[in-house]
């Protein structure tokens, strides 16, 4: 390729990574959400550590102690106690673990069956295609949390079927999104010269195919996770995902309405936690379509 | 037009039965006996068990029990509650009208502001207006809105005590349903200041509710906006002298609002999605909060009831929606 571009002695085109970064960092919207996602990715991994506290600790002498800044705050817990003494900061710092990585992994899963799907359904038209794409209607027509919610009803309330409940809200769209990539693909010159060489059918879709179609799918994976951490949220808030005393953000919020006359510390913090969160993952999101998007880069 | 129509409703029925095999799945799913599920009792005598296996049909194979399903619900028998022992649609029907109101007020407030943001957003392009409201909207649709609703309620109801915390009206009046609207109820009887209650209790969980529609309304009308207005048809309308507001008004609005149809189709998804979580925290009488108790009473036959007919309202709705747009656009009606 660089061979062809000095004869005819075109500026040398560059690295594709390159070019990405270039659009992707010229969006002040994009780098804050990516600044706000590795600042939140260090609290995560670092929560052991960084966290003053054991998120399950009960400190019986601290019982609902307002955060440092209020009368009668302290800097021994920074974001104040819950009602059985346990210290804020702790828990959605080791909070950050759960959302996040299970909302990561939710994500992960859901693409990598999705793709699967898709491309299966993508590539053999007829009835296996209109049998997937049918069950994928199905599941596309109640709202996801609705969906989720029917999941958890039949599985029973905790954080892996919930999980597993998210997964499964969010699959048609990836297999969805595959399968309209990989259509509009297969017809085009290099995919029939791959057959003409002679590729069998696993080759074409994974080697020649599905890297073509990896873009939209990156864009929608970092969106969906914003996603499957609010739904995590709500299904924990409804008393139907992860179950106390683990620290997940939505359970953490699910007793507050509770506390909301006395004590807003307690409503306040884990909320705030999944918005910067979900901002964050959303805010990359849409930095990655506008760079990956090749209309709107011209 | 008649062809479209058709195309359309060919597509929604196998969508429909669909469904109806979801639910009639569910409390089959669940692990444990079906019978103690859909009929709620426990210990029950062997002699008992074998008349309800009998009655509920549940020893014949698994596609009579599919086909008797389907036309208990198609004659309108949606089971019983084994909670309130009352029909499924009934408690339903009588439910629907809260969350109707509320999801009602919710949209009018998320287009009543999205779409005049958004034409004011694209229009002031890159202007602090634009950042400052598009910084908005992330966070507004980025918003979990149960706890959205919370600091809602730690703002208005218990900080400035402006707004009551939860109901549909003060435990002071009482009115009766005749429409199941309550705006509706109040202003037909005689008692003093019920509206005005009424309206009270509706402000803070339309706002919650409205809040990510709303970003997504404004989002969706500035994109659309600003593409419109790079079209040909508008620098002619400029050139020809028109005042600003015609072109955008007149000229761009009604070809910008219709990808807007699109999103006010798919907000009843989301308006139906969130009324479960608002309605929940407001201790609003409508489905969603019926919804979520049904779960945690393990009630099978209302869920089931419950997820067929919400699939049902947003079938019909984005049907309506793409019927509608093919109305408005004759792109879509003649295209591909």
């Amino acid at each position: 390729m660089s061979g062809l571009s000095t004869t005819t002695q075109n500026p040398k085109a560059p690295h594709p990574l390159a070019e990405f970064w270039g659009y992707f960092s010229a969006n002040r919207g994009a780098m804050l959400g990516l600044g706000l996602l590795i600042i939140l990715l260090i609290v995560m991994l670092g929560a052991g550590f960084l966290a003053p506290h054991l998120p399950a600790e009960q400190y019986r002498d601290a019982l609902r102690m307002p955060p440092v800044w209020i009368d009668g705050g302290s800097w021994r817990f920074i974001l104040g106690t819950d009602d059985i003494g346990r210290d804020i900061l702790s828990r959605i710092m080791h909070g950050a673990q759960v959302s996040m990585s299970v909302g990561g992994m939710v994500v992960l899963l859901a693409i990598v069956l999705g793709i699967t799907l898709g491309l299966i359904a993508g590539f053999s038209p007829g009835i296996v295609d209109t049998t997937l794409m049918r069950i994928m209607d199905i599941l596309l027509a109640l709202p996801g949390l609705l969906m989720a919610l029917v999941i958890v009803a039949i599985l029973g309330p905790s954080l892996s079927n919930a999980a597993i409940a998210i997964v499964i809200v969010q699959l048609p769209h990836f297999v969805r999104l595959t399968r309209a990539s990989v259509i509009n693909e297969r017809t085009k010159d290099y995919v029939t010269a791959s057959i003409v060489s002679g590729a069998r059918r696993p080759r074409l879709m994974v080697i020649t195919v599905l890297p073509n179609c990896l873009a939209p799918l990156i864009v929608q994976g970092t969106l969906s996770v914003s996603n499957a951490i609010l739904d995590l949220a709500a299904l924990g808030f409804l008393g139907l995902g992860a179950q106390p005393p683990t620290p997940e953000w939505g359970t953490m919020l699910a007793n507050a309405l509770q506390f909301i006359q006395s004590d807003w510390w307690i409503v306040t913090f884990p909320g705030l936690a999944i918005l910067i969160t979900v901002v964050a993952f959303n805010l990359l999101g849409d930095g990655l379509r506008d760079a990956l998007d090749p209309k709107l880069k011209r | 037009m008649l062809t479209y129509l058709l195309k359309k409703l060919g597509m929604i029925v196998p969508t429909f039965f669909g469904v109806t095999i979801l639910a009639f799945l569910l409390p089959r799913l669940v692990p444990g006996d079906p019978i103690e599920l859909m009929v709620g009792e426990r210990g029950m005598s062997p002699e008992r068990h074998a008349e309800l296996l009998a009655r509920l049909g549940l020893d014949r194979p698994w596609h009579e029990q599919y086909l008797s399903y389907i036309s208990d619900v198609l004659s309108g028998d949606l089971g019983t509650s084994i909670v309130t022992r009352e029909p499924v649609l009934s408690e339903f029907l009588t439910l629907f009208p809260a969350t109707i109101e509320l999801s009602l007020c919710a949209i009018i407030l998320a287009l009543g502001i999205g779409i005049p943001v958004g034409i004011l957003a694209a229009v002031k392009r890159g202007t602090l207006f634009d950042y400052l409201t598009m910084g908005i909207s992330v966070t507004g649709y980025s918003m979990p809105i149960f706890w959205w609703a919370l600091l809602l309620i730690l703002m208005f109801s218990v900080g400035l005590g402006w707004t009551p915390v939860s109901g549909r009206l003060s435990a002071m009046y009482w009115i009766d349903a005749t429409t199941g609207f309550m705006l509706i109820d109040t202003l037909l009887s005689d008692e003093k200041g019920d509206f005005i209650s009424a309206v009270r209790h509706l402000i803070l969980p339309s706002i919650a509710l409205a809040t990510i529609p709303l970003a997504v309304i404004a989002r969706m009308t500035r994109s659309s906006m600003l593409e419109v207005l790079g079209e040909d048809y508008i620098r002619t309308a400029r050139a020809k002298g028109l005042t600003p507001f015609r072109v955008i008004g007149l000229h761009a609005l009604r070809n910008a609002l219709i990808p807007v149809i699109t999103v006010i189709g798919l907000a009843v998804g989301t308006l139906l999605a969130g009324a479960i979580l608002t309605e929940t925290i407001f201790a609003w009488p409508g489905i969603g909060k019926w919804i979520i108790e049904s779960v945690h009473r393990r009630d099978y036959p209302s869920i089931q009831g419950g997820i067929l007919l919400v699939a049902c309202i947003i079938i019909i709705v984005n049907l309506s929606v793409d019927l509608l747009y093919g109305l408005i656009n004759p792109r879509i009606r003649h295209g591909r």
